[in-house]
């Protein structure tokens, strides 16, 4: 039995290369941990889709349920779960994020 | 409900028996804090694999009691 929570996130992070579940928007973050992740992936210069998981009960726990991962917010990149915070962080400073990116073909403006 | 240090770590180290943590409140309110743990667990796994063996070991609190844990981890 699949589940059509699991299906629709599949279908968001493989229709966007780069996803990003939050609490809140990219504009109007509503979370501390969030609003780091929205500022890294601003300044690496990579285009994002944001999911605001506060309007979406289902998939707040889904996203949780479906990587393995307690917490939001959790990145997504071309359909694979990156981490959350603290490890995107530790990816910046250590300039893999970037890496990454290019490793994914992902297009970068920074 | 918020977690104590002392909880934090008795959890983690019966999970790692091996595990050295540092553990410091981000916020002083019991359920924001920063944790480094170092164990041999930790070997080969990539990041989010090690922070995934921290957060089982915290029983299903983390997200819950446990609002935030910022986590630094790493094999000897």
């Amino acid at each position: 039995m699949t589940n059509p929570v699991f299906e629709r996130i599949e279908g968001e992070i493989n229709a966007n290369p780069v996803v990003l579940y939050m609490k809140g928007t990219p504009v109007f973050p509503q979370c501390g941990f969030s609003a780091r992740v929205v500022q890294i992936l601003s300044a690496v210069g990579v285009p994002f889709k944001g999911v605001n998981v506060l309007e979406d009960g289902e998939i707040r726990e889904g996203i949780k349920a479906y990587a393995n991962w307690p917490t939001i917010p959790q990145l997504y990149v071309k359909g694979e779960f990156v981490g959350g915070c603290d490890i995107i962080m530790e990816m910046f400073q250590a300039g893999e994020l970037q890496e990454l990116m290019k490793e994914k073909g992902v297009p970068v403006s920074a | 409900m918020a977690m104590q240090q002392a909880d934090i770590e008795a959890l983690i180290k019966a999970a790692m028996p091996d595990a050295q943590v540092t553990i410091t409140a981000l916020v002083d309110d019991g359920d924001h804090y920063s944790a480094t743990v170092v164990s041999e667990a930790f070997r080969g796994k990539s990041r989010v694999q090690q922070h995934q063996l921290v957060y089982a070991s915290l029983r299903g609190r983390m997200g819950g009691e446990l609002h935030a844990l910022a986590l630094q981890t790493s094999a000897p």
